[in-house]
């Protein structure tokens, strides 16, 4: 199916509970609506998106939101979609989807660690890459850069250059 | 290297030499050394490993474990998480120990000098080195002159004196 099958299927399925971005094929689903959106992706027989691709934060700068992104694709119907989640900066939490794709797992687990989106739900939320002393989220556009980490000076020593 | 012979016995193989260059000559021939590969550098570490550069026939040999090894080889990008790793297995060598900082990463931060949050600008930082390669990443001729810059080092050592081997 293409995407615009994809959206009549979603449409009858879950009304008033998607929404489209301009005209990228993408749908936007809103956080407290994301769990009922999730189960239907992966079961519904018209739709069976079996397999999640990618799951990657994002940080829009000029509204204060953060953002996941969620790309499917399904091995049995041979085709794709991509899903946008906004969730406001102060607070950002969106339901987990660990449960449901395996692979989600450790994609949330760096979601958070980048970006400090908390996935509700998640079977063990805590930092993937970074040290878990670590503090502040360094993708967010925000992120300040700290001076030290356990006593070593992070940032670059340019005296002896002159 | 030629051992300063200072008497030879004809009949039997035994030789009178100093008791320093003997030591340097054994451990300046047989670095094994720490295999320590970060980064995109640890791909040319075991190029020179393999048979077309072929590091063992400096004595130089891979050990997975720092107990074993005399050299540690950080090829590669240390990120802040890793430099408490790197300084704990530099810790669990034994003497006599030595580094080769390999690459601009480990050199000084490398392309991440700027805007790396994460990444340790230098390994020297936290622990001593010895013989830094330039290169990002070195060529495998480079880890090799490396390695046979460390033996001139090594043979300059004084172990049993106080005084410097330059008289």
């Amino acid at each position: 199916m293409d995407f615009a099958n994809i959206k009549k299927v979603l449409d009858v399925r879950c009304p008033d509970l998607i929404d489209t971005d301009g005209d990228r094929p993408s749908i936007m689903v809103k956080p407290e609506s994301w769990g009922i959106v999730s189960n239907l992706l992966k079961t519904d027989p018209d739709l069976t998106f079996d397999s999640l691709m990618c799951l990657s934060g994002f940080d829009l700068v000029e509204d204060d939101h953060l953002g996941v992104a969620y790309h499917f694709y399904s091995m049995d119907k041979r085709h794709d979609l991509e899903v946008i989640i906004r969730t406001p900066k102060e607070n950002p939490s969106i339901p987990s989807i660990a449960n449901i794709w395996r692979a989600a797992d450790w994609h949330e687990r760096e979601a958070y660690d980048m970006y400090g989106i908390i996935f509700e739900g998640h079977p063990d939320l805590k930092r993937i890459l970074l040290p878990d002393d670590w503090e502040g989220f360094p993708l967010r556009k925000d992120y300040v850069q700290a001076d030290t980490y356990q006593g070593i000076i992070i940032k670059k020593d340019k005296t002896y250059w002159k | 290297m030629k051992l300063t012979l200072l008497e030879k016995f004809d009949q039997d193989n035994i030789i009178m030499g100093k008791l320093d260059e003997l030591i340097n000559w054994s451990r300046a021939n047989s670095q094994w050394y720490f295999q320590f590969g970060l980064a995109c550098c640890a791909i040319e570490m075991m190029a020179a490993a393999a048979p077309r550069y072929d590091l063992e026939r400096f004595g130089a040999m891979p050990r997975a474990t720092p107990r074993q090894s005399d050299v540690m080889i950080v090829a590669g990008t240390v990120s802040l998480k890793m430099a408490e790793r790197v300084k704990r297995l530099y810790e669990q060598m034994a003497d006599p120990k030595y580094v080769i900082s390999m690459g601009s990463c480990s050199n000084s931060g490398g392309p991440y000098w700027q805007y790396g949050y994460h990444v340790l600008k230098g390994v020297d930082q936290i622990i001593p080195v010895d013989i830094y390669i330039p290169g990002c990443p070195p060529r495998p001729e480079a880890l090799v002159q490396g390695l046979l810059e460390l033996r001139v080092k090594i043979r300059e050592e004084t172990p049993f004196r106080k005084t410097t081997a330059a008289e």
